[in-house]
């Protein structure tokens, strides 16, 4: 018995039986399981996109309260809708990876660590798509110990914040991770990005002993490296770099043209 | 032997023959996956539902394995296991399932599989070999869930996600230790109920290898 064990051909059979009856286990299970994971997935984004605008309530029926909320396409360049893209369908992470649909950072442009930067990005309306409540942004950036993803709410104002919730980041548990902290995410509701009406470049940071200013919030203590990157990323997706020349549309005071120039100037720096 | 009765087989890996506190196996992943509960105890019945099968099928086609691939089969299948369990949590176990992350995943690697698989499933029937499958998962998950136990209650103050010691920044008056968040904390932990099994069965102490020599002399030296 054990001679015929290894002769070549039974080692060669063996191997050969084995990899089909795994390959066929893993796939049926990969496949069959695929329509509920990425029901998950889905439910996942959606429960954290409630939770920042404030809307989510445990045991909540998570389609139904979505309802509420209007995902559209922006062209961050111009800060104007697209259509081009289906929003149920157009993933802006897979864009920033594809150098058709996104462009370099580098150097002091780069404050956020990004790398890559898609042109298009989702943002989420809640409300009236057209007289919004709330405006909910995408926003991400590097951490102390990986890229920090979360979103950010902003009011219908353009500048008052109403949330911010961060679903994916590998910051250390009990003093970076602290950025999901409910005490801590609770301080950022009515905070101001900008500290005058016709500023593009966002004021909003975190500062150490005790915030003041209604742009300024409490750092975590024990993390100054999370909490510069999470100011860095805010100053980042806010600036005309992201999504200001969106958010000046909904702000009274800006100029338009400012705003989309703005934007052109830093391309033109880039290049 | 009377450790390949069906009772010894399933219950001696729980205290007499640990995996983790006497074999010493499976350490990484019990320091990454204690910091709560929940966590850990998915991670347990990961752990004993991928021992458990992975050693029985192995010990159906022990008479067929050729000795020189072996490793590789038993690999195969081990990591068949793996991904259908981290299939399965994906799609009902969503939350947990990204608690765990990579770590469902690195059960392939985790040494409690293939050393049972290697030590046992290859020599005992199919029957025996499930058996001590969940033998020795439910030995890796004891430990799992007193250092669990452990880290949660003093690193975040509750007991499976329900508060026991009301933490400072949600308004009570327990300050977390930090540490017990971390995976060095687990090191700790299973270092000292280590200590407390040998203790309890001294047959489990070790004889030393080699004798240390005596120390030198100050004088000496100087």
């Amino acid at each position: 018995m054990a001679q015929s064990n290894n002769s070549i051909k039974k080692i060669l059979t063996v191997a050969f039986v084995l990899c089909i009856v795994c390959a066929v286990i893993v796939s049926t299970a990969a496949v069959a399981l695929r329509p509920l994971q990425q029901r998950n997935v889905e439910l996942d984004r959606k429960t954290n996109i409630l939770e920042v605008a404030d809307l989510y309530e445990p045991g909540m029926d998570i389609q139904t309260a979505f309802e509420k909320v209007t995902p559209r396409v922006v062209d961050l360049r111009s800060g104007e809708y697209t259509d081009q893209f289906d929003p149920a369908t157009y993933d802006s992470f897979q864009a920033a990876k594809d150098p058709a649909q996104s462009r370099t950072l580098s150097g002091e442009r780069d404050i956020a660590g990004l790398s890559r930067q898609e042109a298009y990005s989702t943002v989420y309306l809640v409300g009236n798509p057209d007289d919004p409540e709330q405006l909910i942004l995408p926003i991400r950036g590097q951490g102390l110990w990986g890229l920090m993803r979360g979103y950010l709410s902003v009011q219908g104002d353009g500048n008052t914040i109403e949330g911010i919730t961060f679903y994916s980041h590998a910051e250390t548990p009990g003093l970076g991770g602290e950025v999901d902290n409910p005490n801590w995410k609770a301080q950022w509701q009515g905070k101001e990005v900008y500290d005058e009406q016709g500023d593009l470049v966002p004021a909003i940071e975190l500062v150490k002993g005790g915030a003041n200013e209604s742009t300024e919030v409490d750092a975590l203590s024990g993390a100054t490296l999370t909490s510069r990157g999470v100011t860095n990323m805010l100053q980042f997706w806010l600036s005309p770099e992201g999504f200001g020349a969106y958010l000046a549309k909904f702000r009274s005071g800006v100029d338009q043209d400012d705003a989309e120039q703005a934007d052109v100037e830093l391309e033109a720096e880039g290049a | 032997m009377a450790e390949t009765t069906p009772k010894g087989v399933l219950t001696t890996p729980i205290f007499k023959n640990n995996p983790i506190a006497l074999q010493i196996l499976g350490i990484c992943s019990a320091l990454a996956v204690t910091s709560s509960m929940s966590v850990s105890l998915v991670m347990t019945l990961a752990v004993i539902f991928v021992t458990a099968f992975s050693s029985m099928f192995i010990s159906l086609i022990r008479n067929h394995i050729p000795s020189s691939i072996r490793i590789i089969v038993q690999m195969t299948i081990i990591a068949s296991l793996v991904i259908v369990v981290d299939q399965i949590l994906k799609a009902y176990a969503y939350e947990i399932s990204k608690q765990l992350s990579v770590f469902v995943g690195l059960i392939i690697t985790n040494c409690i599989v293939m050393g049972r698989a290697e030590g046992f499933a290859m020599s005992n029937t199919p029957g025996l070999s499930f058996l001590d499958g969940i033998g020795n998962g439910l030995g890796y998950g004891f430990i799992l869930m007193v250092v669990s136990f452990i880290r949660e209650l003093f690193g975040s103050g509750s007991v499976f996600g329900f508060t026991v010691l009301a933490p400072v920044q949600d308004g009570g008056w327990y300050v977390p230790n930090g540490l017990f968040l971390l995976p060095p904390s687990a090191f700790f932990i299973i270092g000292l109920l280590i200590w407390v099994l040998r203790t309890l069965n001294p047959e489990q102490i070790e004889e030393n290898e080699f004798k240390m020599k005596e120390n030198t002399q100050p004088k000496e030296a100087v």
